[in-house]
């Protein structure tokens, strides 16, 4: 939202201010972009500042798209985002080449409220179908295949999807369009055209807010927002065809499946294994390779070091996935790549 | 003993020139940043128009992965949603008013009077989760076309009433007394002098109401549902204006998505300068009149 951001930023802009004054030369780097890994961030930048009191950090959300023309604009050190600059914003960048650092994993989980049915299989055409309305009963043949022996009632189905543009949209979108290729027609964007007799909710929050409330209603929301609201969350049905629940281990399974760049740039949605959640999304820290100034540089090095390293500890308990072993690996030596002056 | 007289005339002269200056240059200040607003938001708008064409105005759907951009139910939603809020707002704004000013003793009108003008105060965001809490769940109307109408209702009965009330209070005590002397009860004092002398002011109160309506953002986008593609004329439907779309999408909007929701913007500034001339124009006309009389 537009008004929370501009908060955000002013607080930005008073917390530059503070610790010169109250910590003498205190460095302070600044960050803002993708909602998904804020509360990493937070939690993160609290365990961070224990052992190193002199910095301070900041990071303001408002959206991965903020993030990255925040970044390319130079008025933030570092900028969160679930999806990697375009080549034609990049070449506006105005700090010139980027690095890419992945920190984290998430399931996207498919949330209901079905009364009766405590367990829900899911395959992405079905998902598909539902979502862009032409399964509009939980008692249709398609869902019920899925699901031998659940009584599915006669309820019709109530389609809730975000309002706001975002990044949870964004990977689901792209799920179903890669995993239901020839089902699914609304395209991939962090705004699609969603049939007009659907439910739009503010964030994950108010999508998991109209699921909760309205019976026979289906939804998507980051893992730790299903588990925030108590909502019932499907298993998916992965590329191996097994179903698999939303869980940290899952998500980090998926980031174990997948092909990854030499630029650090990957897809963790519909990944290979057995143990793959397939709606997995994923989000990088961006900053630029080139730092100009040596103790931003250099408390950068630090921070990004905590966040691919020490700080993954924290992830599980806020239901985030840590990076797997080997893409952990990569992060860690890209860390090095950072030039300081 | 006159030359003094004449030295301080000529530095007052000075003064006055420096003063009207100064504030000469405030007004050109406006309207400098609101020339500016236009002019960028014009210039960013256009690549949307290079490649709808005016199909951006007649275009149903909206899809941004497409990069396909129609703003007709948006502009819609945006009509429809203000015009419930005027049909609610302007009955209940004209009743408080001509009771603060025609009925009530003044001891009751002059803290009516703060109690209006506090509401006009409430951030808007306040009405828009007072919305979804109680209007969209307690009450069930989920969120609407007529959800959003009554929230805008409310925010904008303060400007009306406090304007109408302004306009009311213009009509000369003599007409009013002259009225009642003739026998006439008050409401026929009421439709017969009050009414008729501040018809034009209460128009114009009216449409900077509209105005109001038309571009508030962040209530609308609470509490309207968000639908896309909603031409109806069902008020329990959900739908979409053109304020609330912008607020929405423009976080994680790029390229010719972004030009588009700009595009919504330079639709939404033409509308509501254009609703805010007519008043002006309405309201000075009225103004005219009423030195004649």
């Amino acid at each position: 939202m537009i008004k929370t951001s501009l908060f955000a930023g002013a607080l930005a802009v008073l917390g530059l201010g503070a610790p010169g004054i109250a910590l003498g030369a205190a460095v302070t780097l600044n960050g803002s972009g993708s909602t998904l890994s804020k509360p990493y961030q937070e939690v993160a930048i609290d365990q961070f500042r224990k052992t190193h009191k002199d910095m301070k950090i900041n990071y303001g959300g408002g959206g991965s798209g903020k993030g990255r023309q925040d970044l390319a604009d130079a008025v933030v050190d570092f900028a969160g985002s679930d999806s990697p600059f375009k080549a034609a914003d990049l070449a506006k960048a105005k700090g010139g080449a980027i690095l890419y650092f992945p920190i984290l994993l998430s399931p996207i989980s498919v949330i209901y409220n079905v009364a009766g049915v405590d367990k829900l299989q899911l395959s992405a055409p079905v998902i598909a179908k539902i979502f862009q309305r032409e399964i509009t009963k939980w008692s249709d043949k398609a869902i019920a295949a899925e699901n031998p022996g659940a009584k599915l009632p006669d309820t019709a189905i109530v389609v809730a999807h975000r309002a706001d543009g975002s990044g949870t949209t964004q990977n689901f979108t792209e799920y179903l369009n890669g995993a239901a290729k020839g089902v699914w027609k609304l395209k991939s964007g962090s705004t699609v055209e969603w049939p007009s007799d659907t439910q739009a909710g503010q964030g994950s929050a108010g999508v998991a807010q109209i699921v909760k409330s309205t019976q026979g209603a289906i939804g998507y929301v980051d893992l730790s927002d299903a588990k925030a609201s108590a909502v019932k969350y499907a298993t998916i049905k992965n590329k191996a065809g097994k179903y698999v629940e939303a869980t940290p281990a899952g998500a980090s399974a998926a980031g174990d499946g997948i092909e990854v760049k030499d630029n650090l740039l990957f897809s963790a949605l519909d990944a290979k294994g057995d143990k793959a959640y397939p709606i997995t999304a994923q989000t990088w820290v961006i900053v630029y390779a080139k730092q100009s100034d040596k103790a931003k540089g250099d408390a950068l090095k630090s921070y990004l070091m905590f966040l691919v390293k020490d700080g993954q500890g924290l992830l599980t308990d806020i239901d985030y996935a840590p990076l797997p072993k080997g893409l952990q690996d990569k992060a860690i030596k890209q860390v090095d790549k950072l030039m300081l002056p | 003993m006159n030359e003094p007289e004449i030295d301080l005339r000529g530095a007052s002269d000075y003064k006055d020139r420096a003063f009207a200056k100064m504030t000469a240059g405030a007004a050109g200040v406006v309207l400098l940043i609101l020339g500016l607003i236009a002019m960028t938001i014009t210039r960013r708008s256009l690549p949307v128009f290079h490649e709808m064409g005016l199909g951006f105005f007649t275009t149903k759907r909206w899809s941004p992965p497409d990069s396909l951009f129609g703003a007709l139910p948006f502009v819609w939603g945006t009509v429809f949603t203000a015009a419930i809020a005027l049909l609610i707002a302007v009955p209940i704004s004209l009743g408080v008013a001509l009771f603060m000013t025609q009925v009530a003793p003044p001891r009751l009108g002059k803290p009516l009077v703060y109690l209006i003008d506090l509401l006009a105060g409430v951030p808007s965001v306040v009405f828009g989760l007072w919305g979804v809490l109680v209007l969209s769940q307690h009450f069930d109307l989920g969120r609407s076309f007529l959800t959003a109408g009554i929230i805008l209702a409310i925010m904008i009965i303060p400007i009306i009433t406090s304007l109408s009330r302004e306009v009311i209070d213009t009509t000369p005590p003599g007409d009013k007394e002259g009225a009642l002397a003739m026998g006439t009860t008050r409401w026929e004092m009421i439709t017969e002098t009050v009414l008729p002398h501040s018809a034009g002011g209460l128009v114009g109160a009216v449409m900077l109401g509209l105005g109001r309506a038309m571009g508030e953002t962040i209530a609308a986008a609470l509490v309207i549902g968000s639908a896309l593609g909603q031409m109806t004329v069902r008020p329990l439907a959900p739908g979409n204006s053109m304020p609330a779309v912008i607020a929405n999408e423009w976080g994680e909007a790029q390229d010719l998505h972004k030009s588009a929701l700009i595009a919504l913007a330079v639709t939404l500034f033409a509308m509501t300068i254009l609703v805010n001339l007519i008043a002006t124009g309405i309201v000075q006309r009225s103004m005219k009149r009423g030195q004649g009389t």
